[in-house]
């Protein structure tokens, strides 16, 4: 159970603990190195550029460049951290990330810090909701999708110590902190054991990213209005996956909901159904889009209307559970 | 030997400079040894190795400096095939340096090899870059120059372009952050050959004059013949003084004959990836043998 006051929540964004994290790793590691192109503004990378820019190189509007640049430079023996949007680094770079990054085994970290829905106003052609897919049938791809700020500092930290190619999927908004700051760690043996942020016996919700805020608001609700106990699980890691902790909480449930500012297909819905599949065959519903590009909009309209709020979360589950 | 800043450098006991016959005598047993490893398995890339393996043993043992026995010696220079299929040429001569054991010949292509079909840093020793997908090499280049550059080293970074791989947008996206970060360590070798999968590079889709290209991206030029030793060492020596004087990176437009050495392949498309029947691996063998043997 977290301690947090869900209703009246802190907020911070993803990427401006991105950006503080690194400048931060950037004292304590002098083989840290960044790289951008030409959205360090954007991305909060300009925080790291500020403190070390003989470290830091912008590579202009050129994605594919910015993950070979990164390649050449990790086979110096430096630790680069690129970013840009998620769509162009995910999408643009895919070839360069497999061909050079993944298949030559090199330590370059991804950090893309737009994706999903919540980008909102630039629409469809700005909103990645298939880098999931893209990043984790790599083999040898580490894929990363933190859910506050908090746990953007541990896994931005984890990486820089993590010999292999990383992929850190991150949003633009603020989000709400969920997570205590001061007692929060990385499972060291483990890190990429799924969380479980709250238990329950009647419905396990699986969530990713921005959407673990909304499946806990959805699971105090569900509890207040109907007392619905609902098993929250936390997926930092989507590769590698920790099948173990989802498997058990399934048996124990036997109803499964995945939510995720994704395509359902190849996304965390992807993971979990071919996950329980093999381990532990149980009904499963699948929030996140269906199919669909998204579109211009405010990032709650958009979760409003791609069905991934709270809201979509709780009618799912009362839907499901009194059928 | 070329005056190079390198030759601060410590040189690693033993390393040969081949002189031009000896580069060329050596140039011409690898062609054999590029014929033989594409016919045993039935498959590779003929016309792209013997397009560039001229450039690569001029690259490799007079020009640049590396040590099989410390192959992750960080002084080292480096080297980027990013014509990734030119790999037979590529590992004849990595096996000629002694990063992969003569015994491994046979071995290209098959189930369980080192020799993948395109270099794999996985398998091969003092390789640091996967290449087989185009266009990406050059930009790998510049990475590895830039981190070098953090660290005060001052080695070479080789990269070895195919012509029609520059139709790649990552090359020209290189080409400038190459320009933009300064990094006159990196030479960008194009192997100007003229041909493609499809036929001429003009028909596939122009490259036009290359040499005014890169200047115009500012970058040190020099146009040189690819089979011609003394060009080819004089254009690296030139390469070196460029990195000195200036603060550009340089490229070296080779021109090439792709296939060169065997009559029937020479210019032909049709032999960039397709292995001889035994007929005509005899009849090239005959001649790669012949032009061996004819030098002293
Ligand atoms: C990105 C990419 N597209 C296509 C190919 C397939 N392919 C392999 S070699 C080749 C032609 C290369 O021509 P060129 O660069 O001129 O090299 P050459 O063999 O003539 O030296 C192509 C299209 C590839 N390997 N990578």
């Amino acid at each position: 159970m977290t301690a947090i006051n869900l209703e009246k929540p802190e907020l911070k964004a993803l990427r401006n603990q991105y950006g503080e994290t690194l400048a931060a790793l950037g004292a304590e590691n002098p083989n840290i190195v960044v790289l951008d192109a030409d959205l360090a503004c954007s991305t909060q990378t300009q925080k790291f550029a500020d403190k070390f820019p003989e470290r830091f190189f912008n590579q202009g509007i050129s994605e594919q460049d910015l993950i070979n640049t990164a390649a050449g430079l990790s086979t110096a023996g430096k630790i680069p951290f690129c970013s840009t949007f998620a769509l162009f680094a995910a999408g643009k770079g895919w070839d360069q990330i497999r061909n050079t990054v993944c298949y030559s085994g090199l330590n370059v970290k991804i950090c893309p810090t737009h994706s999903g829905l919540s980008l909102g106003e630039d629409g469809a052609s700005h909103q990645s909701i298939e880098d999931i897919a893209l990043m984790r049938v790599i083999p040898g791809m580490t894929v990363i999708v933190p859910s506050d700020a908090v746990e953007t500092d541990r896994v931005i930290r984890w990486a820089a110590e993590y010999y292999g190619p990383v992929y850190v999927r991150l949003v633009r908004p603020n989000c709400p902190v969920i997570h205590d700051d001061a007692s929060y760690q990385l499972d060291a043996a483990m890190p990429h054991r799924i969380r479980i942020e709250r238990g329950g016996d009647d419905i396990t919700l699986v969530a990713t990213g921005e959407t673990v805020y909304h499946a806990l608001l959805a699971a105090e609700r569900l509890h207040k209005d109907h007392g619905i106990q609902v098993e929250v699980l936390n997926c930092l890691f989507i590769k590698p996956f920790d099948s173990e902790t989802l498997a058990k909480s399934a048996r124990k449930t036997g109803k499964v909901i995945t939510v995720e500012s994704h395509q359902v297909m190849g996304g965390l819905a992807g993971v979990v159904c071919e996950e329980l599949s093999t381990h532990q065959p149980t009904p499963v519903r699948r929030l996140g889009t269906q199919d669909r590009f998204g579109q211009s909009g405010t990032g709650d309209a958009l979760f409003k209307e791609y069905g991934i709020d709270w809201e979509a979360i709780y009618n799912e589950a009362v839907c499901w559970l009194k059928s | 030997m070329t005056v190079s800043t390198n030759q601060a450098r410590v040189l690693p006991a033993g390393l040969p400079r081949l002189t031009i016959p000896q580069l060329q005598k050596l140039a011409a047993k690898l062609r054999i040894d590029i014929l033989d490893m594409i016919y045993e398995p039935q498959s590779g890339h003929p016309g792209s190795s013997l397009s560039c393996i001229d450039l690569l043993v001029n690259i490799w043992f007079h020009y640049m400096v590396w040590d099989p026995a410390n192959a992750d010696w960080k002084e080292r220079d480096r080297f980027i095939m990013s014509k990734g299929h030119g790999a037979p040429a590529y590992y004849a001569t990595l096996m000629e340096a002694g990063y992969i054991p003569w015994s491994e010949k046979n071995t290209l292509r098959k189930i369980h090899s080192n020799l993948q079909g395109h270099p794999a840093s996985r398998y091969i020793q003092g390789c640091d870059i996967s290449t087989g997908s185009l266009g990406q090499g050059l930009s790998c280049g510049v990475g590895m120059a830039l981190g070098l550059r953090l660290d005060h080293i001052d080695s070479r970074v080789i990269v070895l372009m195919g012509d029609g791989e520059c139709q790649e947008g990552n090359v020209w996206e290189a080409v400038l952050s190459a320009a933009h970060h300064k990094v006159s360590r990196v030479t960008a070798i194009v192997d100007r050959n003229h041909l493609q999968i499809d036929g001429d590079t003009e028909k596939v889709k122009a490259l036009g004059q290359m040499a005014p290209k890169f200047a115009a991206f500012d970058w040190n030029v020099i146009e040189i013949d690819g089979h011609d030793f003394a060009q080819i060492q004089d254009a690296l020596a030139q390469a070196d003084r460029f990195a000195e004087e200036t603060d550009r990176p340089t490229a070296i437009i080779a021109n090439t004959v792709k296939g060169k050495g065997v009559s029937f392949m020479e210019n032909q498309a049709g032999w960039h990836g397709k292995a001889p029947n035994k007929e005509q691996y005899e009849v090239a063998r005959a001649e790669l043998t012949a032009a061996y043997d004819a030098l002293s």
